[in-house]
């Protein structure tokens, strides 16, 4: 079993459901996040996080996938400042919604005044909810940027360990594992971690609070990030136990801070949910084929049928 | 003098909750009594689930006769623990009118699946409820079907408010994406010409395209089927499918064409069956 706990499914195809559920995840974690250009009204914003926390998870649980998500103001439309303060007003509502697991992903990106104060007003809301946090460190400028994110907790008195700071890499790892956070690796091509060096991280540090996700959006990017992952790591003498860890312990240990995720959601889940929210469980369990190849097949020319 | 709706969700709640989450919910009433507002209510209707769980509410035959008794129609049946809390929180919270529709049209915005289910649920004992009737509409637009679920079935809502176009698209879609028509409330009552005529277009949509016809499709043919319509049951009668051929004697038996009773008694048994009361409706959607 696997969990991804960073999953921009909204941007996913049912095709990328239907291989994430073959291929062993049980539980997706769906960070609010900007759509890939900025929203310009707040009714924008207050539509974007129902839809995570109403119609994406329905989606994800056709597919015998948990799906749970986090509630921020992200860094980058954190510099409309119209925009900024009315989703500041909704935000506590929405964060009390069921299964909203976090505040994130938070932080920032290109380090301005506004994403500053907002970044701050949102630690101080994490703590007055007390729901974990998760960070997404800046791709540029990272390491003083993770530095800076770490350094803004502390002054806020925000216990580390409730603290995913995501998208390390081997630079930032060091600091942020002896600084006490949770250290989380997006295994994402050519602009993020690779699972090649993802393996080395694991030998280096062990699995202790280390993390393993897809940050899968609308670029290109790879869905099946975390069970990959963990096949390489294995394959290539990594002991069993520090990819359970990595793959799926640590993030419902971090996550599950929240009260909104348990094991037993997907191994036991509650009667009223498999009625209206969850179709059962993966198709894995029963021992029956995994289903990887038809999602491929659709994907070329060779099925021309379409029932 | 029946119990009024919320004094029996209350008092199956204290039923079934233990002691801390009794007396959280207890607490979260007697604030809104006291002094209602919109934050309060938001927050109480959010900590539900974490304060109570979401286990079923346990109930007896007495308890649903209760119901009945208290607003007729209201079936709680499969409702959960949490979804019958934040009903009773929401009526709790007073208001009447346009004020209550209002809010509950600004919850129905921002709910996530749990809350819209719940809040569709206590249709029938809303006040003032015909304001809330295009809101209810979305609920029925929803493709995730437990909320259209909510709306739909076990509901007396729509049997009462819902003007005949809306109700026939809710019947067809019941059957469009994949739920059932037998929970929906008033489907002999309500149906209707057109609707007979939606449905077998859809039958003949269903035949041209190669995929199954749902067997409760003919129940709202029956009671209209003349000429072509009876064409259709007949066809209906003639296929492999056991359900659907026991679901075209029922629509047979309920046909006003004089034809339709030579082709029920050519079914032989299940004509009996019909005639007997031992296929009806409700046993059929009991063997799928």
């Amino acid at each position: 079993m696997y969990i991804d706990p960073h999953t921009h499914m909204i941007s996913r195809t049912t095709d990328d459901y239907e291989a994430m559920a073959a291929a062993g995840i049980v539980a997706v974690i769906e960070p609010a996040f900007w759509i890939g250009q900025p929203r310009t009204f707040v009714g924008s914003y207050i539509d974007y996080l129902s839809s995570i926390v109403g119609f994406e998870r329905f989606r994800a649980g056709q597919f015998g996938i948990r799906h749970y998500c986090t509630i921020g103001l992200n860094s980058k439309e954190a510099n409309n400042e119209e925009l900024a303060e009315g989703v500041m007003e909704i935000l506590p509502r929405f964060a009390l919604k069921d299964g909203v697991v976090a505040i994130g992903e938070i932080g920032y990106d290109e380090q301005t005044e506004l994403e500053d104060k907002y970044y701050r007003l949102q630690l101080e809301l994490a703590k007055e909810l007390d729901l974990p946090v998760m960070i997404h460190t800046p791709h540029r400028d990272k390491k003083r940027g993770t530095t800076r994110s770490m350094d803004v907790c502390e002054e806020h008195g925000v216990d580390p360990s409730k603290v995913v700071v995501d998208h390390n890499n081997e630079e930032t790892v060091k600091e942020t594992l002896d600084r006490g956070f949770w250290a989380a690796f997006s295994i994402y091509p050519s602009t993020k971690m690779g699972n090649v060096r993802m393996v080395e991280i694991l030998r280096q540090y062990g699995a202790e609070r280390i993390i393993v996700d897809s940050a899968c959006d609308w670029g290109i990017s790879e869905p099946l990030g975390v069970p990959k992952t963990a096949t390489l790591a294995i394959e290539r003498g990594v002991p069993e136990e520090h990819v359970r860890l990595a793959c799926y312990q640590n993030a419902l240990d971090a996550y599950g801070q929240s009260g909104q995720m348990h094991e037993d959601d997907w191994l036991n889940p509650s009667a009223i949910d498999q009625r209206t929210l969850y179709e059962g469980n993966s198709i894995l369990r029963g021992g029956r084929e995994p289903r990887v190849e038809k999602p491929a097949a659709r994907r070329t020319m060779e099925e021309l049928e379409i029932e | 003098m029946s119990d009024k709706p919320s004094e029996l969700i209350h008092r199956w709640l204290n039923r079934q909750l233990p002691e801390p989450a009794e007396q959280w919910l207890g607490a979260q009433l007697a604030k809104l009594a006291e002094e209602p507002t919109e934050r309060g209510l938001q927050i109480a209707l959010g900590m539900t689930p974490r304060r109570l769980g979401k286990d079923d509410l346990a109930l007896s035959q007495d308890d649903l006769a209760a119901a009945e008794a208290a607003r007729p129609g209201w079936d709680p049946r499969g409702w959960s623990v949490d979804e019958a809390a934040r009903i009773l929180i929401l009526v709790a919270a007073g208001g009447r009118g346009p004020t209550f529709a209002k809010r509950f049209t600004d919850l129905c915005q921002t709910a996530d699946a749990g809350e819209a289910i719940a809040l569709y649920r206590g249709l029938p004992l809303y006040p003032d409820a015909e304001l809330l009737e295009d809101q209810a509409a979305e609920g029925v637009r929803s493709n995730m079907r437990g909320t259209f679920e909510a709306v739909a079935h076990r509901n007396p809502y729509p049997r009462e408010r819902f003007d005949e176009n809306r109700w026939n698209q809710m019947v067809v879609k019941a059957l469009f994406i994949g739920s059932t028509m037998q929970p929906i409330q008033g489907l002999d009552e309500r149906a209707n010409p057109t609707l007979a005529k939606i449905l077998c277009d859809y039958a003949h949509e269903r035949w041209a395209a190669g995929r199954p016809i749902a067997p409760e499709l003919w129940r709202c043919v029956g009671p209209f089927a003349r000429g072509a319509a009876l064409e259709d049951l007949k066809r209906a009668a003639e296929t492999s499918d056991a359900t659907s051929r026991k679901a075209a004697a029922l629509a047979l038996a309920a046909s006003p064409a004089p034809e339709a009773k030579a082709s029920l008694a050519a079914l032989g048994e299940l004509a009996s069956a019909v005639e007997s009361g031992g296929l009806s409706w409700e046993s059929l959607a009991q063997e799928s």
